[in-house]
């Protein structure tokens, strides 16, 4: 499958999708088509490796996910996008589709406060469990004090 | 399926229940300044100094223990960083801190000094402070690094301790990222003459200034 024809079935089966690039195909979602869409992108695609998840904050215009997901017998690489919307925290989890999204979900619920609905183990993973906040949200303050070492 | 909250019941780590480590860890509990020593020996000491003479015995005795703590300092091995690469150098065969008395000791049980060589991250702060507490007395430090000195590029970094001082009492600085082995060998030397400077066994000496 060519980077061609994936555009066109993607345009056939998610018309709500935006597509745009092409390598890495850059596909917008909404957050209802999140899943399904993942499991078009593993089973129809092929695209089996889960490369990364993360997430993007635009302030008032709320949070973005974001994942990457590569079919490397054929060389296609899809980054995946959806829109929470403003002040929404919540978004389907991908761990259904995807081991892979496991971990990287519990990193983005750790550093950005996203919480992964259907997601097994949602905790935090790299910072301490006594941690206050989500640090790389643009409202977390720089030099927030960290008692006992401030 | 329902969402844990931001803090998930996470059993207590098994060797906090040891009684006997907790209870060794109030004895080495970090003093305030003038530690380095128990209370008792320094009383003893201040005593003999008092008598009649017995500064001779003090100040013989001083020279006599600073020289045995200066030439057998134990850095425990502590890399947390790029700088462990560096402080490894120092103490392979190139650099060969071995001729100063210095033996990289893999425990901290046995250990004099504590070289912080690297970035101290909020999370790493309570072991490097255990660690340090389970080093016995006397027992000093070396800050390695612009980021165990300050916090370094990672200074306003969320994740970061501003300086490994705020954590632990730090007798030598060495500035540099990484500080080369050479830098690294002077901030030894440095601590060396500290030691040997310290007075009336136990108290810690006035600056010295030859070395700073």
């Amino acid at each position: 499958m060519t980077a061609d024809q994936a555009r066109t079935l993607i345009a056939e089966r998610f018309s709500s999708a935006q597509v745009d690039g092409t390598a890495p195909i850059v596909i917008s979602v909404p957050v209802d088509a999140w899943v399904p869409f993942a499991h078009f992108v593993r089973i129809d695609l092929g695209c089996r490796f889960f490369s990364f998840l993360t997430a993007v904050d635009w302030k008032e215009q709320g949070l973005e996910v974001v994942y990457k997901a590569d079919n490397l017998d054929d060389n296609v690489s899809l980054l995946v996008k959806t829109r929470l919307g403003p002040s929404v925290t919540e978004c389907p989890s991908l761990t259904s589709e995807y081991a892979g999204a496991n971990w990287m979900e519990r990193e983005c619920y750790d550093m950005f406060g996203i919480r992964f609905d259907g997601h097994p183990d949602l905790r935090r993973i790299l910072l301490g469990n006594d941690w206050v906040g989500h640090p790389l949200l643009k409202s977390y303050a720089v030099d927030t004090p960290h008692p006992p070492y401030r | 399926m329902a969402i844990k909250g931001p803090v998930p019941e996470v059993p207590a780590p098994v060797w906090r229940n040891f009684k006997d480590l907790q209870e060794w860890e109030q004895l080495h509990q970090r003093r305030p300044e003038g530690d380095k020593h128990s209370a008792l020996f320094e009383s003893v000491t201040e005593g003999i100094h008092s008598f009649p003479g017995g500064f001779l015995v003090t100040t013989v005795a001083d020279n006599f223990f600073n020289w045995a703590r200066k030439s057998s300092v134990w850095p425990v091995t502590f890399g947390l960083a790029c700088c462990a690469i560096e402080m490894m150098a120092t103490f392979a065969s190139r650099f060969d801190v071995e001729r100063l008395g210095m033996v990289p000791w893999a425990s901290p049980r046995h250990s004099d000094l504590m070289i912080v060589s690297g970035t101290v991250t909020i999370k790493m702060a309570p072991m490097l402070e255990r660690i340090y507490d389970q080093m016995p007395d006397p027992k000093w430090a070396v800050s390695m690094g612009s980021c165990a000195n300050s916090g370094g590029p990672f200074r306003h970094g969320y994740h970061v301790v501003k300086g490994v001082d705020r954590v632990i009492p730090v007798d030598v600085y060495v500035p540099g990222c990484p500080p080369p082995p050479e830098s690294l060998l002077n901030g030894l030397l440095l601590l060396q003459d500290q030691i040997a400077h310290f007075r009336r066994t136990g108290q810690r000496a006035a600056p010295n200034p030859k070395v700073d």
